[in-house]
């Protein structure tokens, strides 16, 4: 499957392997929290605390 | 049609089975995407619910920090702060006036004895979430007055996630201080009621809170949150009436260091 694929065209001895996919694997966390979650989130309206003129 | 890629495997030895280990098939690729798209929905309520606590807090600091007229935090050594004296305390006029803040401009710091001695968060114009409550904390309603203005001073803020400034509002009591100071002046408010409200009812920050007739009245303050916790179905209010306003640079208010019971 799609993982199994990955890791077998990763290269290296399964440390380096194992060291390769936990720096994915952080790089994508961090892109996600600093920047895809936020914007997701402005169109989620979840978190509104404000009063809002009827229309 | 053949049977089934697991069946097939199991019933042969394990050398076979490795060649097969690379096959494609729809529902293992569904599957994996599936695992993924749990897992992405995971950090993304980790996210929301612990993440933003972090940068909010730690922003929202930096802000407060980074305004120079800004008082520090009460410290608990009370015995050497100087009080602002009774004669410069105002009740019956506005302070000059500035000009109003730019959109996002951070003017006012808000401190309430009753969410501890170390409560500080930064006031700045604006209730856009993406611009003002999501990275600066508590907004301003553009069109509401200013810290002791007459009319309502009226804000907003997260009770939940991004620094959450108004977490504890379902803990204020009547008479408890909500302390408000920019460049110029303190503003000293005192909670005088709550209510939940519908989102809609936009009357509640009116320049009288609930009386959209009555125009200016008196001074009051207003502040909007969430309700429930983690849930925008309502909205929390708290009103506040004005005590007095006072010049800054001649102490800081009393009610500042008084720790509420």
């Amino acid at each position: 499957m799609i993982s199994t694929w990955i890791w077998s065209k990763l290269p290296g001895p399964w440390l380096v392997k194992l060291l390769l996919v936990l720096l994915v694997v952080a790089a994508v966390v961090l892109m996600l929290f600093e920047w895809v979650f936020p914007w997701v989130s402005e169109s989620l309206n979840v978190q509104d605390p404000t009063l809002v003129e009827e229309t | 049609m053949t049977a089934p890629p697991d069946i097939d495997e199991a019933s042969h030895p394990p050398a076979h089975a490795r060649t097969r280990a690379h096959r494609w098939s729809v529902t293992g690729i569904l599957g994996e995407l599936l695992i993924l798209a749990g897992l992405l929905l995971g950090l993304f309520v980790v996210w929301q619910l612990f993440y933003t606590d972090v940068q909010g807090d730690r922003e929202q600091k930096a802000i407060v920090e980074s305004l120079e007229w800004a008082e520090p935090p009460a410290q608990v050594d009370t015995e050497n702060i100087q009080v602002i004296p009774d004669d410069l305390k105002v009740t019956d006029r506005d302070p000059d006036t500035r000009p109003s803040p730019g959109n996002t401009e951070t003017f006012a710091t808000m401190m309430v004895p009753r969410w501890g001695q170390d409560y500080v968060k930064p006031i700045s114009e604006g209730v856009s979430r993406p611009e003002v409550l999501d990275p600066l904390g508590i907004g301003h309603y553009p069109e509401a007055a200013m810290p002791g203005e007459a009319g309502n001073f009226a804000l907003a803020g997260h009770r939940t996630t991004y620094g959450k400034p108004f977490r504890q509002v379902d803990i204020l009591e009547v008479g408890d201080k909500l302390i408000v100071q920019t460049a110029d002046i303190w503003a000293v408010y005192s909670v005088t009621d709550w209510e939940i409200v519908q989102p809609n009812e936009y009357d509640v920050i009116a320049p009288t809170p609930r009386d959209l007739e009555a125009g200016v009245t008196d001074r009051f303050i207003t502040l909007t949150t969430c309700h429930p916790l983690y849930s925008v179905a309502e909205r929390w209010i708290v009103y506040g009436e004005l005590d007095y306003w006072a010049p800054t640079g001649h102490g800081v208010p009393a009610e500042l260091l008084e720790v509420p019971q």
